[in-house]
């Protein structure tokens, strides 16, 4: 084994699985359809011919939606699987955590469990008695150890499976991001144990659904569809995409770039005037009202689909004048906003309380939804778009 | 699959990792723990001695019968549960299957182990209670080995079979149930060979053409007494006869390699 072969050749990899109409598997079945000359299973084309290679140390990230073969690529490089045809060949040790704590039961206590969490990655007794104390100490459960394992929360067990994962010392680690699940905090683990495996220059294969991660770590990227690669290389593009086949056909149709929202009091319409790709958003809004609003504020946010809000504006802050509503009135607003935000799905929300935040006279989230593309710039994934002077000196 | 392979440190911490996990687990939470396994054929035993010897008369003026009897209720029980656990082994720890890949006969040798273990612990009490009975040991007794080497083959050889087909076919554990019943009551077990004997001599000579049976009197002809323990060679005269069951031992420990060898490659996706 040289230092410049490939860690991983994967070579037409085809695998196939056969569903079985119902769950019954048993003799009866067996001959009620040899009888009735059924199959009795429907054939599943999971791979059809994946070809790829993986250098020692890349970090390599393996994106895809749900059901496009990611897991079953990773269960076939585990070994788990066996193709149907095809090669899968992996230079030197291989550890795949599909998911954290394998083999943990529940009716063991968690020293117990550490020993055979252990010897699954290979660790024998002695060996994991020297590191018995400080996983038990990085898992932070020193007076849980000798309790079962139902006894822990969820969030403990994670904890103790992903202490010990982290010692486990193969030339390649498969990593599934469902690791990277449990609080912030656990996360932020998970995150420096990525980085830390990067900077030690590890063949990793990570699975993910994201992007951020892929930019943040990953050397490389592959994005798999329906079996197939469809994709190589670079991790921004890779990114996009990814992003932009994460856009289904029904979300797209959902994208409406006008929208109304009404309660027994108000009835808000919003629209966007221009398109989401120009250098400022134009919106419209007009809310018609019946009946009195003391007092009354309008709040307007925009958030991303990733769940953050971007953009705030209410009116008691950024106008001189209050908005007055008085009995049946339409009054309307328009906003424009210089546009710097990122790729991705924004949406609209509109409220109207009062000044003191204690009545809340109408509030609709995804009042409409506009997507900002195709500004395939270096910087056009990027968060924050300060305004910056720079000095180049040659 | 090379043999250096197969016990290779990795396996072998695992191997051990997983008896030790199971012996845990099953005698959890219960008081007596580990004594069970011990009592279980024990009290079994108790039971079928009152009805069989005691009532019905079974094995009267037969030497060192009560040893005889229990030793062949040990090696039995051996069996059964070899088989069995042997049998949901791989379905049993389909969780870790679906998460990692190592391989798969571990698991079923574990559960054998186990076993085997309960096994080793019972002959102990089966000595002691030949002690007691004054069982006077032939040089024999140094064959029992051999005997109890071809009966964990049987076992083992089964169990590899019965788990990779369990993996398809769930029925099969049901038709084991009922077919291990048939073969202990076809088994000279709790009744002595001599009285299929008088009854009907090829009858006795069809039950000694099953492995079990031929291990289960060779054991006890070598380990307790030459003098009332009759073995196949003693009744069969045909050569071939008196090889087809450890033939049958052979082929099936064969057949099962080959299919388990075969089938473990899908257990992972079939579970």
């Amino acid at each position: 084994m040289s230092d410049t072969e490939p860690a991983i050749i994967v070579k037409d990899l085809y695998k196939t699985f056969k569903l079985p109409h119902d769950r019954h598997s048993g003799i009866k079945q067996l001959i009620v359809n040899f009888w009735k000359r059924k199959k009795g299973y429907e054939i599943q084309n999971v791979l059809n011919g994946v070809s790829f290679e993986i250098e020692k140390g890349d970090f390599f990230g393996i994106v895809g939606r749900n059901g496009s073969g990611k897991s079953t690529l990773l269960k076939t490089l585990a070994g788990i699987y066996a193709p149907d045809s095809g090669q899968a060949v992996v230079n030197g040790s291989l550890i795949p955590f599909i998911e954290l704590g394998v083999g943990f039961n529940p009716e063991l206590t968690g020293r117990e469990n550490v020993f055979m969490n252990g010897a699954l990655l290979g660790f024998g007794r002695a060996e994991m008695a020297a590191i018995y104390d400080d996983i038990v100490e990085f898992a932070e459960l020193e007076r849980f150890m000798d309790q079962k394992l139902k006894n822990y929360s969820s969030g403990m067990q994670v904890r103790l499976a992903f202490s010990i994962a982290i010692r486990a010392d193969a030339d390649i680690l498969l990593l599934d991001e469902v690791l990277a699940v449990g609080d912030e905090a656990f996360q932020r683990k998970c995150y420096s144990y990525f980085a830390q495996l990067k900077k030690a220059k590890k063949t990793v294969i990570l699975v993910t659904h994201s992007m951020d991660s892929v930019q943040r770590f990953c050397t490389k990227a592959m994005l798999i569809k329906d079996g197939n690669v469809e994709y190589v290389g670079d991790t921004a593009r890779i990114a996009s995409m990814y992003r932009e086949e994460n856009m289904d056909k029904d979300e797209v149709a959902k994208l409406l770039e006008k929208g109304t929202s009404a309660n027994k009091k108000v009835t808000v319409d919003a629209r966007l005037l221009n398109k989401p790709s120009d250098s400022e958003l134009l919106f419209d809004i007009a809310v018609t009202s019946k009946g009195d609003m003391p007092d009354a504020v309008m709040a307007v946010s925009l958030t991303k689909d990733s769940g953050e809000i971007v953009y705030r504006w209410a009116s008691n802050e950024k106008l001189s004048e209050d908005i007055l509503i008085k009995g049946d009135k339409k009054i309307v607003v328009k906003l424009n906003i210089q546009n710097i935000f990122p790729n991705g799905v924004f949406s609209l929300n509109i409220s109207l309380r009062n000044k003191d935040m204690t009545t809340f006279y109408f509030s609709a989230d995804e009042i409409l939804k506009f997507r900002v593309v195709n500004r395939s710039s270096y910087s056009a994934d990027a968060y924050w778009k300060p305004n910056e002077r720079v000095e180049i000196s040659q | 699959m090379k043999l250096s392979n197969m016990f290779s440190r990795r396996n072998r911490i695992l191997l051990r990792e997983l008896v030790v996990t199971d012996f845990k687990l099953r005698y959890q939470g219960s008081v007596l723990g580990y004594l069970w396994s011990l009592l279980k054929p024990l009290l079994l035993f108790a039971i079928m001695y009152v009805v069989f010897v005691h009532f019905l008369r079974f094995g009267k003026g037969l030497e060192h019968f009560a040893v005889s009897f229990l030793f062949g209720i040990i090696l039995w029980t051996f069996f059964l549960e070899a088989t069995s656990q042997g049998m949901q082994a791989i379905v049993g720890r389909g969780d870790l299957i679906r998460k990692i890949n190592f391989p798969k006969y571990i698991i079923v040798i574990s559960a054998t182990i186990s076993a085997l273990i309960n096994l080793l612990l019972n002959l102990i009490v089966v000595f002691v209670f030949a002690l007691i009975d004054g069982v006077d040991f032939h040089w024999s007794a140094l064959l029992f080995p051999i005997n109890l080497l071809e009966l964990y083959g049987l076992a083992l050889a089964l169990a590899f079979l019965l788990s990779a087909m369990f993996v398809k076919f769930r029925d099969i554990s049901h038709i084991w149930d009922v077919l291990m019943q048939g073969i202990f009551y076809a088994t000279p077990i709790f009744y002595p060979l001599q009285m299929v004997i008088q009854y009907n001599l090829l009858a006795a000579k069809l039950l000694m053409l099953s492995p079990i049976a031929v291990i289960i009197q060779d054991s006890r002809y070598n380990a307790i007494t030459h003098t009332d323990t009759i073995t196949a060679s003693q009744i069969i005269h045909s050569p071939w006869a008196l090889i087809l069951p450890h033939v049958i031992v052979l082929l099936l420990i064969v057949v099962a390699s080959l299919y388990f060898k075969r089938s473990q490659k899908h257990f992972a996706e079939n579970i």
